[in-house]
């Protein structure tokens, strides 16, 4: 019992870290990235070429390839996003706009990570050593995913909510229109937001890619896995995203233990429908 | 990484060869086809791109660029008149889909005009073309198909031709092995099994169930796991707790990679263990990061054949890394004997097809590699890990390649 | 007057259509084949979406369950009555997901119906290998490329008179206002939930049998063929493409569209992600409502 909760918090740990950043770019920069997942997957192949062609340790990598990709997504953000904002006449439309935007973005980098590298399996082993935790067993790459995941979680909190900068960030989440009015800068809060959403999908691939097999078209897998647990805990909210993925975690492992492993992801979306159909605005979300 | 002037000459070749059919088209109203030809177009749709693109990557496509690259170097294929044309290839990526594939072989058999078409990746989409191949009159030399029914299927389609057994062989043979063990008192009664809830997963699954059964074995753990499944904590947990001796995974790539890695931290160390595809990959201890020795899967190779070592030494020179250790040697003997076969017979297809059901080949198998009722029967069922290479084993004390080595040592 | 005319040409063109098959290859049939599939698919998800403004990514639950009923019946009944099982099951699920789910509004309806196909297919997989013990089922019936193509023909044909008659009828005008503000058209005596729910059904139902009529060109079925995401997708993408608001938004946004894809997967069989990428782009920034809104905006701008 206490093995599988064990195990459970630990995917979940995995669930969590991706899913906060794309709760940052959609509720705070108020865009639905549907290319999230083929922005972890570019920072796999990334760790992947450092780790194996340079030997420079995934862990070391994590400080060149975060920064690169905070980089690149406001690069992305200032070319792609920032017109269709401008333009968009309501909140609907820039939905609409941008997930077709970004629809095209999935596959602009999936079709650079498939000439660069091909579509075969990629694999490698890194802190792959037994760890003991209250008797239970698990994986070191797969407990620094839920380290950093609480750790990031815990660091967004405290910004949100204790520093006058997470405040114009809630506020811009909260009501972009009124934000102006305030003398809130909404173009740089939501690009600085977005930014920081795609460092985090970074961070996510560079732990993900230690311990999960990758192609360079399994973006997707992510990028739903990630929305489900976005919508779950609340669009925009960092505790939300914690909590869904920590409990989506849990479900997969007591259905694997007690129930059927061939029944997990069935159960992951009985749960993520019947949520939906109850509390549409998520565990964490505003009424 | 390929280099930018290779991808930018593909796509000058890919629409000089669209604009040259296209003009084809439009000329072949006035002549039907010129006699004195310069070279022989041979196409193939496979999935580059989608969930697909990973088996193909390593089984199938590296063989069909290997095989022309070779031919055509040697001056392209011999006709029956000592002559010898270059190969043309179109490529085509059906992207995984199933519409896109048989719109694809469409495409070649009618639009292209191909002289052969070498088949796509898979077992669902073997069966997919094979009408279309068989309507069309191609030799359809299904390799990457896993299927019990092939002898139903040369039936149905007599210009099908099947490369790589069903599942009832590899079942079969693996059995035999456990059954030495178990009567020579190393390992218990008890099998854990877990499988892939997709086409291959479950044909081996349902083939094992009922040998195993019949062998005496009792079936302690017995699961099936969705193929997006990416933690396996809870499974190898639960197999390590009923007991077995034996934990068979009829598992791809992804989940044979993640199982290892997780029987590793769980110091998971039944006596045998039998994985899916990917474990006869070369890059498999590797990924383990450590040696993986005395873990089994289907597959594997003689290391005596001088013929086969060969082979391997040229597919890791020309491709840039080595074959797998089950699919790639069978692929690249079907494609040998289709060259020999238009070499005999020329380019009728019809003719190459009686020649491939009748005719006797010299390949990387062997000097008289030949097909029984249009399947291959000369596999090598079960492998193992010895050493660090993955060779074809059978029961201790049986005759025939290296003898098993069991029980598989711990993992380091 | 002007009806009947546009009545005789569209019949024109469908007999042309249908008689295509006699003179062309096997190949541009085929494409004829996939093109009117899409048509269908998008003018069917259209005739729910556009009006409504619930975007569905529902499209493949019931295409798949549609090709899994012929998969699953081909050989125990004859081929009418299996597709008219599959619009049956068709409109059970439908109902079912439309009465527990039309409430949810925007962004959760895209993730449920989406959820909503993953769950499917998951069920159908856990069902076959753990109750039936089968995983991939052969479908062996008669047909040809032509067959299927002809039968494609004749549902987009419906699909189109279903839509053309919606648009006509009271039910038209109740949906204007729907689409406009659905606050007022309840208050107007609009029984919005039931127009909504009538629908979602026909608009399933027409899917579904897209994929019924469909699976026997791929012989083999498993659930990984059959609720391949990318139909969802694309349904989407040529639905707005063209404009979902219109009766002929989704053919004008479908074809091109298709035949796009076609050339592109023929001529850079290795650059097709990027170049479709790029279009998608392009697409949002040159003409973010459809295509007909685009002619329109010109036409008028020529006119000023």
């Amino acid at each position: 019992m206490l093995e599988h909760v064990i195990n459970g918090l630990v995917l979940g740990g995995t669930y969590a870290l991706v899913a906060m950043g794309l709760t940052m770019q959609y509720g705070i920069a108020r865009i639905m990235n549907l290319s999230f997942g083929d922005m972890i997957i570019a920072a796999c192949f990334a760790t992947h070429v450092l780790f194996t062609a340079l030997g420079i340790s995934p862990i070391a990598a994590l400080l060149i390839i975060v920064p690169a990709s905070y980089a690149i997504n406001l690069g992305i953000y200032q070319v792609m996003m920032k017109p269709l904002v401008s333009r968009a006449a309501d909140e609907g439309a820039l939905e609409v706009d941008s997930i077709l935007l970004t629809f095209g973005v999935l596959f602009v980098i999936q079709g650079i990570l498939l000439i660069m590298f091909g579509g075969g399996y990629n694999s490698y082993s890194f802190l792959n050593t037994p760890v003991k935790m209250l008797g239970t067993v698990v994986a070191g790459n797969r407990l620094l995913a839920l380290v950093l995941s609480l750790a990031i979680g815990a660091v967004l909190v405290f910004i949100l909510y204790r520093t006058r900068w997470g405040m114009i960030l809630r506020a811009v989440s909260l009501s972009p229109q009124s934000a102006p009015l305030f003398g809130i800068d909404t173009d740089r809060t939501a690009r600085t937001a977005f930014a920081i959403g795609g460092a985090m999908a970074a961070t996510g691939g560079v732990v993900v890619s230690m311990f999960q097999t990758f192609t360079a078209t399994a973006g997707v897998v992510f990028t739903m896995k990630a929305l489900i647990v976005v919508i779950l805990g609340g669009k925009g909210s960092i505790p939300g995203a914690i909590a869904a993925g920590l409990l989506l975690g849990l479900v997969e492992t007591f259905v694997a233990a007690y129930v059927d492993p061939g029944l997990t992801l069935a159960a992951v979306y009985s749960v993520f429908l019947l949520l939906l159909l109850v509390r549409p605005n998520g565990l964490f979300g505003k009424v | 990484m390929k280099n930018a002037f290779s991808c930018a000459a593909s796509v000058a070749r890919h629409f000089t060869t669209y604009a040259v059919t296209s003009l084809a088209i439009a000329a072949s109203v006035t002549s039907v086809s010129a006699q004195d030809r310069d070279k022989i177009s041979i196409g193939y749709a496979i999935s580059k791109s989608g969930p697909n693109a990973g088996g193909a990557d390593m089984t199938v496509t590296p063989n069909y660029e290997l095989w022309i690259k070779e031919v055509n170097q040697a001056g392209g294929l011999k006709l029956p008149d000592g002559s010898r044309l270059p190969i043309e290839a179109i490529a085509y990526d059906d992207r995984s889909s199933a519409e896109e594939v048989v719109r694809a072989v469409e495409r070649l058999a009618t639009q292209d005009k191909v002289d052969f078409i070498l088949p796509p990746w898979g077992t669902g989409f073997n069966l997919a073309v094979a009408p279309l191949m068989a309507k069309f009159g191609y030799p359809h030399l299904a390799g990457a198909a896993v299927t019990d029914k092939a002898p139903d299927f040369v039936k149905r389609w007599d210009t099908s031709f099947w490369f790589m057994g069903g599942s009832a062989d590899y079942v079969s043979a693996f059995t035999k092995i456990l059954v030495a063990e178990r009567d020579a008192g190393r390992i218990n009664n008890k099998i854990a099994m877990v499988s892939v809830a997709d086409g291959f997963g479950i044909d081996l699954v349902k083939a094992a169930r009922p040998s195993f059964k019949a062998a005496g074995f009792e079936i302690a753990y017995d699961k099936t796991f969705p193929p997006q499944t990416s933690d396996f904590a809870t499974i190898v947990s639960e197999a390590s707790n009923s007991q077995a001796d034996t934990f068979v995974a009829f598992t791809y790539p992804p989940h044979t990679f993640a199982l290892t890695k997780q029987s590793k931290i769980a110091s998971f160390n039944p006596p045998v263990q039998y994985l899916g595809v990917g474990a006869g990959f070369p890059v498999y201890p590797g990924i383990a990061g450590s040696s993986v020795d005395g873990v089994m899967s289907l597959g594997g190779i003689d290391p005596n054949n001088e013929l086969n070592t060969a082979y391997r030494e040229k597919h890791t020179e020309i491709v840039g890394r080595a074959p797998d250790y089950w699919g790639s040697v069978l692929i690249y003997a079907s494609l040998q004997m289709l060259g020999q076969a238009i070499e005999r017979v020329g380019l009728d297809k019809a003719a190459v097809a009686k020649e491939l059901s009748t005719g006797t080949f010299a390949t990387v198998l062997g000097d008289e590699t030949r097909l029984e009722d249009n399947q291959l029967r000369a596999i090598n069922w079960v492998g193992q890990w010895q050493n660090g290479q993955f060779v074809a084993v059978s029961p201790a004390g049986g005759s025939g390649t290296a003898a098993v080595k069991l029980p598989k040592p711990d993992w380091e | 007057m002007k009806t009947s005319y546009a009545f005789i040409l569209a019949g024109g063109v469908l007999a042309l259509l249908a008689t295509a098959p006699v003179f062309i290859s096997d190949y541009w049939t085929g494409v004829l084949l996939g093109m009117t599939g899409y048509v269908t698919l998008a003018t069917a998800w259209a005739l729910f979406s556009g009006p409504t403004r619930y975007v569905s990514l529902a499209t493949v639950a019931f295409f798949g369950v549609g090709a899994y009923t012929v998969a699953v019946l081909n050989d125990i009944m004859p081929y009418p009555l299996v597709l008219l099982c599959a619009a049956g099951i068709g409109i059970t699920m439908a109902l079912v997901v439309g009465l527990s789910t039309l409430r949810l509004a925007g962004v959760y309806f895209v993730i449920f119906t989406f959820g909503l196909a993953e769950l499917v297919r998951q069920t159908v997989s856990w069902w076959e290998v753990n109750v039936t013990y089968t995983m991939g089922r052969y479908v062996f019936l008669p047909f040809e490329g032509r067959h299927i193509y002809w039968q494609l023909l004749a549902l987009a044909a419906v699909t189109f008179l279903i839509s053309w008659s919606i648009g006509r009828s009271r039910i038209g005008l109740a949906l204007k206002a729907l689409g406009d503000d659905e606050t007022v058209a309840a208050h107007s005596g609009v029984d919005v939930t039931r127009i909504k729910l009538l629908l979602f059904v026909i608009s399933s139902t027409i899917i579904t049998l897209v994929g019924a009529i469909q699976a026997p060109r791929w012989t083999y079925i498993e659930p990984s063929i059959v609720f391949n995401p990318t139909v969802s997708f694309m349904t989407l993408i040529m639905a707005l493409l063209g404009g979902a608001m219109r009766l002929w938004g989704p053919l004008v946004g479908a074809i091109p569209l298709f035949l796009l894809f076609e050339w592109l997967s023929g001529t850079f069989p290795d650059h097709f992600s990027i170049i479709l990428g790029l279009m998608f782009i392009l697409i949002v920034f040159v003409m973010p409502n459809g295509v007909l809104a685009k002619f329109d905006s010109l036409r008028k701008g020529s006119k000023l």
